[in-house]
């Protein structure tokens, strides 16, 4: 059977748990199918991030953190925000690539993505509410109290208004998941906009989280820091992205065989080769751009001290080196190695964001930040509920397999 | 409308700070690049020659005192506060730090407390416009509406604002208030200033003590290096220092450079409104395009199907 029991249209109200809910099993059976080793031990990091929450929000973040006066940020905005925002920014380059390029046969990678930047961002949000001192106060930069000065505002404002842009892209499935035929019409029809939108906003915020670091002209590394750092930060997102959606997919086709049978090892290599080229164009570009910045700041004598080479390992290392890896998978026509240079990608992007954010602001200063297990705790337990979210959606709507009755639909 | 300068300095955020000058400006713009800031805001000017340190930290104390915060930790006495070179904290606005002079037993001492910038980093930095630079020169702070992002503690080049890690519901940000409310609204000095018994501090509008630093180097220019840090330092401050010795062997930042903060996030945020406005239009070109190309694809192949376009009205 090619399409699973919850996607059958039009079940009885009665059933609408079982069927919605429970995957067509009795809720007994259905709890039994969730005791796997893999949930023992989310279960066990939720646990430790609810603990950890707990103190959180008793005892005040200077309890499980090791954030202070010198050292404000670290990995929750290093790695929850800059990295969270930046890796899921496949959500909008499918959308791009579908919806206005045209390039229809992208077309199964469009759901997942969109599904995955939607719950990306609203991760990071979730992580806010760490990070935060007053999380309850989120909304005020929205509603009566403007900083209209600050890049800070434009990335809330941004995260905000994309977050509910992704929400609309993400009806369709949902809708359809429903059984509601004519709300699902009226949200298809709010995709083209939605999509644009989601282009402007996300090119808007992307490079807003990198001009944040603007202000730090004396704390950041001068090897990091640069006046085009809010183009860096854009750049690196889309390549980050792209590595994103070859390496999801790569996933998805590996952990949900049932949804992913109507689509060949062949079709998906073909997808993955044609974002490779993509992702090899970007990074060269990135690399250039990398260069110009120590150029047009003439810091050429900078980069042969220990700052220097650890400057190089991430241009070459993580930028150069992934870029010749995709362009040499499309010359060979190797999807597997393709799928390295994303997951390679992908990493050079959480070394940038962790190096503009904690590893070189504040180079020179005594105090330096390292994380302390609890914040890491947390970041784990935010990844984890994210991937079992991922999962919860993917087993029930149509995200990795269409919908019967919209088979012939073009979204 | 019924709007205080106060509240339109907020408003208007960092250009704010210097629009609303006194006299009619000849145009908009003109107004934002040529106000010089309230020509009466105060300031105060630190002559780190003259201050004793150990034995003394009357400012600390005073500060504490005026701000009901707790007592410093290690009374006047004790030379072993000295060992580490302190930061200010959530419940020390000031600190007196030694450092090695010119010879081992004349130590220089330096005190640390919130600049007061004259267009201050931290203010272009929160976003949901806490902090403003108010017309006295004082930069205030508002905890009401604080979210606790802390963008301006990592943003400030003197990093001066501290936070209330240990509180769980309410906590804010903390740094030296420049005795606003207490003192400075009735022109009074703030209570570090007058707790000094060696006269360290002079308060009075910074026009003025710039002069008098000025006039106070060319007079002994053996005694003090010709820099006033503070006058041009991130854009001007109103709390302006004396040294004997370069300014980067006293803890002071000399990389901060001359520029105010603002200006460096100010082209970036211009523009925010021209991606909003050419991207659509850009992309959406893209899309009619495609759709085009797609038409005419179909229209050679001769098979006319409208279903698709619909879909995409």
């Amino acid at each position: 059977m090619a399409v699973p029991t919850q996607l059958t249209p039009n079940a009885p109200a009665h059933d609408f748990v079982r069927d919605k809910i429970f995957l067509g099993r009795t809720p007994r059976e259905y709890f039994l199918s969730l005791l796997t080793p893999g949930h023992a031990i989310a279960a066990i990091i939720i646990l430790v991030g609810l603990y950890v929450s707990f103190e959180r929000f008793t005892k005040g973040m200077g309890a499980i953190s090791n954030l202070t006066d010198a050292n404000p940020w670290g990995i929750w905005i290093g790695i929850d925000v800059l990295c969270g925002v930046a890796l899921a920014a496949g959500g909008f380059i499918t959308g791009v690539i579908f919806h206005l390029f045209g390039m229809k046969e992208y077309r199964p990678l469009v759901r997942p993505a969109i599904l995955t930047g939607f719950l990306g961002y609203a991760l990071v949000v979730f992580g806010l509410m760490y990070d935060l001192g007053r999380p309850w106060r989120l909304p005020y930069p929205m509603v009566w109290s403007w900083g209209t000065s600050s890049v800070m505002f434009e990335v809330g404002w941004c995260v905000a208004l994309y977050l509910f842009c992704q929400f609309i892209e993400f009806w369709p499935p949902l809708l359809e998941w429903l059984g509601a035929k004519k709300l699902r019409a009226m949200a298809v029809r709010l995709t083209l906009g939605a999509t644009v939108m989601a282009v402007v906003l996300s090119t808007l915020h992307q490079s807003s989280l990198g001009a944040l670091f603007l202000l730090m002209p004396a704390k950041l590394h001068p090897l990091w820091y640069s006046m085009y750092l809010p183009v860096f930060f854009l750049i690196s997102a889309v390549s980050g992205g792209i590595g994103m959606i070859i390496f999801e997919s790569t996933l998805s086709h590996r952990y949900f065989k049932l949804q992913t049978q109507h689509m060949s090892h062949r079709d998906l290599d073909n997808l993955t080769l044609g974002l490779a080229k993509g992702g090899a164009m970007v990074l060269y570009m990135y690399f250039w751009l990398k260069i110009i910045g120590v150029a047009h700041e003439h810091q050429w004598s900078l980069l042969w001290d220990g700052w220097g080479m650890w400057w190089w390992t991430e241009v070459i290392g993580f930028i150069l080196a992934p870029a010749f890896l995709f362009l040499f998978a499309v010359r060979r026509h190797n999807a597997f190695y393709a799928r390295v240079a994303a997951v390679w990608t992908v990493l050079g992007l959480i070394l940038n964001r962790l190096n503009v954010s904690v590893i070189t602001l504040n180079y020179n200063a005594t105090e330096r930040y390292v994380p302390h297990w609890k914040e890491v705790a947390v970041t784990v337990m935010i990844i984890t509920i994210g991937v079992l979210i991922f999962k919860f959606i993917v087993n029930r709507m149509p995200i990795l397999v269409a919908h019967p009755d919209y088979a012939a639909d073009e979204h | 409308m019924n709007i205080t300068r106060r509240d339109f300095l907020k408003l208007a955020g960092v250009a704010g700070v210097r629009v609303a000058a006194a006299g009619a400006p000849a145009s908009a713009l003109a107004s934002v690049e040529e106000f010089e800031g309230n020509p009466n805001r105060y300031g105060v000017l630190v002559d780190t020659t003259l201050c004793i340190g150990h034995n003394c930290r009357r400012c600390e104390f005073a500060c504490a005192k005026e701000n009901e915060l707790p007592t410093p930790d290690k009374p006047p006495e004790d030379a072993s506060v000295f060992d580490n070179r302190r930061r200010t904290h959530a419940d020390q606005f000031t600190v007196v730090n030694r450092f090695p002079g010119k010879s081992p037993d004349a130590p220089i001492y330096a005190k640390k407390q919130c600049m007061h910038c004259d267009e201050p980093a931290c203010a272009s930095a929160c976003l949901v416009g806490a902090f403003s630079k108010s017309e006295t020169g004082a930069v205030e702070y508002d905890a009401s509406v604080c979210i606790g992002c802390r963008y301006c503690m990592v943003a400030c080049p003197f990093e001066i604002p501290t936070y209330e890690y240990d509180s769980a519901l309410h906590p804010r940000v903390r740094k030296c208030t420049f005795c606003l409310e207490s003192r400075l609204k009735e022109h009074k000095p703030p209570a570090c200033v007058e707790a000094c018994p060696r006269e360290v501090m002079t308060f009075g509008k910074r026009e003025d003590l710039v002069k008098v630093a000025r006039q106070k180097i060319a007079r002994h220019p053996d005694l003090y290096v010709d820099h006033i840090y503070g006058e041009h330092e991130a854009g001007g401050t109103s709390w302006m220092y004396l040294s004997k010795v370069p300014f980067d062997e006293i803890g002071f930042r000399t990389d901060v450079g001359k520029r105010p903060y603002p200006e460096l996030t100010r082209n970036y945020l211009s523009a925010a409104p021209l991606v909003m406005a050419i991207w659509p239009t850009f992309f959406l070109s893209v899309y009619l395009f495609t759709k085009r190309k797609e038409q005419l694809a179909k229209e050679e192949n001769g098979s006319g199907n409208n279903n698709h376009e619909k879909e995409h009205a």
